[in-house]
C-alpha cells in the first residue's frame, strides 16, 4: 500500500460515556469527518478530513467531542517545522500553488501589543465616560483648510462630501461570493443599526441589500464584477481596490465552482465561470490614471459621494500615499499584511506587505510633512482585533479602522482557515444553501451591533482615562502612546517614545 | 439637440452641461475634455474634435458618435449603449465592458477590449476597423471583439500577447494571423460559420456605419479565438 505522507493535522477524541449516537456530528460536518456504523451501532471519525472548524464540538449536545492537535507529528525541528514539511509533501504531490486563506498566522511581531496608552493622573483629570458626553463621532473625507464666506459674510457650504461614523469602525470589503449571502445581510443590518458602514467588496451588491445603500461602501476593483451605473449610485461611498494586505500586488481568483446562480448574478458573470481580478487595474499605471479613475467614478456620481482607494501596506507605503492623496481621493485605506482573505497564495500572504502600524504612523508622518493630511482620511485594516487596537491606531494618525476578521469572528468564524474550500459549517464563507441557512441573520447582525457596542463603551473608557472627551481630539496623538521592548528604529518609524521616557 | 462649443467651457462644466441637458448634444471644438457621456443611460451625443480619456465610462444605455480620434479609455465599464469613433481610439478601450457596442474606423490602441465579459442578455461587442496593439482581448470573458484589418501595414492586425488570460467569449480577426503568437490557453482556427453568423449583423453595422462594401470586408478570411476553458487557472492551486 502506497504510504500517504500527510498525516492528520487534528484528531477527533469522542467521548463513547457520553455519546448518545444522536448522528448530529454527522450531520453538522460537511468535510464528512463522521461517520456512522450501523452494524457496529458507533460513530466514527476520519481525522484526515478534519479542519477543526469546531462545528461538531460546538453543536454536540452531550459536549462528547473534542478536537485534539494530533500527536503524530514531525520529529521537533525549530527550522524544518511540521508546517514546512507538510507544504513540500503537498506540492511535490501536485505541482501547485499553496492557497491558503484568512490572515497571516506567522509569529511575527504584532506592534499592537508593543504599545501602551497613557491615562491621566494627577495633573490633568480624567473622565467618567459615565456621567460625560463622549464623543466617537469621526467624519470621512477631504476636510478643507480654509471657509468661504459669501459678500455678506456668510459662510457658503460646500464642504466636500463625507461620510459620517457613529464611532470610527466600519466593516471591510469582503464580497459575496468569498463570504455568504447571510454574512452579507447580517454585515450590512448591523451597519445599519450601529450607524457605521459595511463594504461590498469586488463581488456586486445584491438586488435584496440595495436598501442599505445609506450604510453601504460598493467597491471597484480591477474585475468590475457587477459595477454599473446604479451599483455606483447605492452606495454612500466607493471605494477603488487597488490592493489588498493578504496579498498585496496580486489579482483575485474565485473559482467557477464558487459561481452559483445568486453570485452570478451579482457578479454579472455566468455561472461557473471563473472571476478573475487582474493583479493591477490596467488601465492604471500612475498617480495620474488613478486620478483618472477616482475622477471618472466622481463624474458617474455626480461628485456626491468620497472616493476611498485602498491599497495594501507595501515597503514605499508613504511615498504612494502622497501619491494617492493628489490624485483626488477622499480617503486612504492601508491594508496591512495580516489581512485576511477568502483565498491567497500562502507564500504571499505569509512573506509579501509590512505591519500596518508601521505603515500608518509612516504615512501619516508623511502626509502631515508634505500639508496634505487633510485632504485624506486615513483607514486602516489588516486585523483590528479589539478596541484597545482602535484607539492606538487612531493615536498613530488613522481617522477610523475596518474590521473584517474580528467581524466574522462575531459570526461564528472559529478561524480554522479553510474559506477557500467553500465548505464553511459555520455558514459564513461558503455558497451551500444548507450552510448558508446555519447563519442566522437575525442572531448575526445583533451579535455585531454587540460587539461594537462593547467597543464604544471601551472606547470611551480609554478617551475618558487619558481625558479626552473627543475622539477626534485623539487622532495623530502619538504623545498617548509609548513603545514596549521597541528597538530605536521600531519607535523612531511609529513616532513614539518608549515607556519611561 | 444643443450645440455646445467645448473651448468656452472647461471640463468640468462642459461635463455638468451634458449631464442636465434633457436634449440631444453636439459639442463642437472638443479638444481633450475627459470624462464626456459617462455614465449616460439614455440620449445620443456627438462630438467634433477629440474627447479626451473616459469617453463614456459606464456608459448605460444611448449613443456616443465621435467625428475624430477618441483617447484611452473609451468606454470603461460600460453597460449598454453604442459608441462609434470616425477615427482611431486610444489604449484600454472598452475596458471591463459588459454590454453595448463599441464600433471603431480606425486602429485601436493597447488592451483592446481588455476583460470585456457578458452576461445574461448582455453581450459586448467591439469591432476595430483597422488593426490594434497589444494585449487584445486580455482576460476576455465573454462577448465579441472583431479586428478588421482595413488598413495597409506592414504589422500585424494585432499586436503582441492578444487573448492572454482570456477564459470566455471569442475574437474574431480578419487577414492574416500567420505571424501572431497566440498563448496556449486558447485554440485558434478558421472562424466557423456559427462564429460569422454571430459576428455577421455587428461587421454590417459597421460596413453601413463608415460606408464599406460587406462583400470587400468578407472578401478575406476570418480566424476565430476562444478560450480552452473557462477555468483556466484550476489545476493551479493546491490547498494549504
Amino acid at each position: 500500500m502506497k504510504a500517504d505522507y500527510l498525516y492528520p493535522e487534528f484528531e477527533i477524541i469522542r467521548n463513547e460515556a457520553l455519546c448518545t449516537k444522536c448522528r448530529l456530528c454527522e450531520k453538522e460536518c460537511s468535510n464528512g469527518v463522521h461517520a456512522f456504523l450501523p452494524e457496529k451501532g458507533i460513530l466514527i471519525a476520519d481525522s484526515a478530513k478534519c479542519v477543526n472548524c469546531m462545528r461538531c464540538v460546538a453543536t454536540c449536545p452531550v459536549h462528547a467531542i473534542k478536537i485534539v492537535k494530533s500527536g503524530a507529528d514531525f520529529t521537533y525541528n525549530a527550522n524544518w517545522t511540521s508546517d514546512v514539511i507538510r507544504e513540500i509533501f503537498k506540492q511535490s504531490a501536485t505541482g501547485g500553488v499553496l492557497l491558503s486563506s484568512m490572515g497571516n498566522p506567522k509569529p511575527l511581531p504584532v506592534y499592537w501589543d508593543k504599545i501602551l496608552i497613557n491615562a491621566s493622573q494627577v495633573t490633568n483629570p480624567s473622565i467618567d465616560p459615565l456621567r460625560e458626553p463622549m464623543e466617537t463621532k469621526v467624519f470621512l473625507g477631504k476636510k478643507p483648510s480654509t471657509v468661504m464666506r459669501d459678500e455678506k459674510g456668510k459662510m457658503i457650504l460646500n464642504t466636500p462630501p463625507s461620510l459620517e461614523l457613529s464611532l470610527p469602525v466600519m466593516f471591510a470589503a469582503m464580497s459575496y461570493g468569498s463570504i455568504s449571502y447571510n454574512a452579507h445581510e447580517c454585515l450590512a443590518r448591523a451597519a445599519t443599526e450601529l450607524g457605521t458602514f459595511y463594504n461590498t467588496g469586488e463581488g456586486g451588491l445584491h438586488q435584496n441589500f440595495y436598501k442599505y445603500g445609506s450604510s453601504t461602501i460598493v467597491q471597484v476593483a480591477s474585475g468590475r464584477f457587477g459595477v454599473h451605473k446604479d451599483y455606483l449610485e447605492a452606495g454612500a461611498a466607493v471605494e477603488i481596490k487597488m490592493g489588498q494586505g493578504a496579498k498585496p500586488g496580486i489579482g483575485g481568483h474565485l473559482p467557477g465552482s464558487k459561481i452559483v446562480d445568486d453570485v452570478s448574478k451579482t457578479r454579472m458573470i455566468p455561472i461557473g465561470s471563473d472571476a478573475i481580478s487582474p493583479a493591477p487595474h490596467h488601465d492604471i499605471y500612475s498617480i495620474e490614471d488613478l486620478r483618472q479613475l477616482v475622477f471618472s467614478l466622481k463624474e458617474a456620481t455626480d461628485y456626491k459621494k468620497p472616493v476611498f482607494v485602498k491599497v495594501a501596506a507595501v515597503h514605499n507605503i508613504a511615498a504612494i500615499a502622497s501619491g494617492i492623496a493628489r490624485s483626488g481621493a477622499d480617503a486612504i485605506v492601508i491594508d496591512g499584511f495580516r489581512g485576511g482573505t477568502g483565498a491567497a497564495p500562502t507564500r504571499i500572504r505569509d512573506n509579501v506587505g509590512i505591519p500596518v502600524e508601521l505603515a500608518l504612523a509612516a504615512v501619516d508622518e508623511r502626509l502631515r510633512q508634505e500639508g496634505i493630511r487633510n485632504d485624506v482620511s486615513l483607514i486602516v485594516s489588516g486585523s483590528i482585533r479589539s478596541s484597545a487596537d482602535v484607539i492606538k491606531a487612531i493615536a498613530l494618525g488613522a481617522d477610523a479602522c475596518y474590521i473584517a476578521t474580528a467581524a466574522l469572528v462575531s459570526l461564528g468564524c472559529h478561524l480554522c482557515r479553510n474559506c477557500q474550500s467553500g465548505k464553511c459549517n459555520w455558514g459564513i464563507a461558503t455558497q451551500r444553501p444548507e450552510l448558508v441557512a446555519r447563519l442566522d441573520p437575525d442572531e448575526g447582525s445583533e451579535r455585531l451591533v454587540k460587539l461594537l457596542t462593547a467597543w464604544k463603551r471601551e472606547i470611551k473608557e480609554f478617551m475618558g482615562a487619558m481625558g479626552i472627551n473627543s475622539i477626534e481630539a485623539l487622532k495623530g496623538n502619538r504623545l498617548m502612546l509609548r513603545g514596549i521592548g521597541l528597538s530605536e528604529t521600531e519607535l523612531k518609524v511609529l513616532g513614539i517614545k518608549h515607556a519611561g521616557e | 439637440m444643443i450645440t455646445i462649443n467645448a473651448s468656452t467651457h472647461d471640463n468640468a462644466s462642459l461635463c455638468e452641461m451634458i449631464k442636465q441637458a434633457k436634449d440631444d448634444v453636439k459639442i463642437s471644438h472638443c479638444l481633450g475634455e475627459r470624462f464626456l457621456g459617462v455614465g449616460l443611460k439614455d440620449r445620443y451625443i456627438e462630438i467634433d474634435g477629440t474627447p479626451g480619456n473616459a469617453l463614456g465610462a459606464y456608459l448605460n444605455g444611448g449613443s456616443v458618435k465621435v467625428n475624430g480620434n477618441a483617447q484611452d479609455a473609451v468606454g470603461d465599464t460600460m453597460n449598454a449603449g453604442t459608441i462609434v469613433i470616425y477615427g482611431n481610439a486610444g489604449d484600454a478601450v472598452g475596458y471591463a465592458m459588459r454590454g453595448g457596442k463599441i464600433y471603431i474606423k480606425g486602429n485601436a490602441g493597447y488592451r483592446a477590449g481588455i476583460h470585456i465579459k457578458a452576461y445574461k442578455e448582455k453581450f459586448p461587442v467591439i469591432v476595430i476597423g483597422g488593426r490594434c496593439g497589444s494585449f487584445l482581448g486580455e482576460y476576455q470573458a465573454g462577448g465579441l471583439i472583431i479586428v478588421l484589418g482595413l488598413c495597409k501595414s506592414e504589422k500585424n492586425v494585432t499586436g503582441n500577447f492578444p487573448c492572454t488570460g482570456m477564459h470566455g467569449g471569442r475574437v474574431l480577426i480578419r487577414g492574416d494571423v500567420s505571424k501572431i503568437t497566440f498563448p496556449e490557453q486558447v485554440s485558434v482556427g478558421e472562424a466557423t460559420e456559427e462564429d460569422m453568423n454571430t459576428a455577421m449583423p455587428y461587421i454590417k453595422e459597421f460596413c453601413s456605419l463608415f460606408g464599406y462594401e460587406l462583400s470587400e470586408v468578407l472578401g478575406s478570411a476570418f480566424t476565430a479565438v476562444k478560450p480552452n476553458s473557462a477555468n483556466p487557472y484550476k489545476q493551479m492551486y493546491v490547498e494549504n
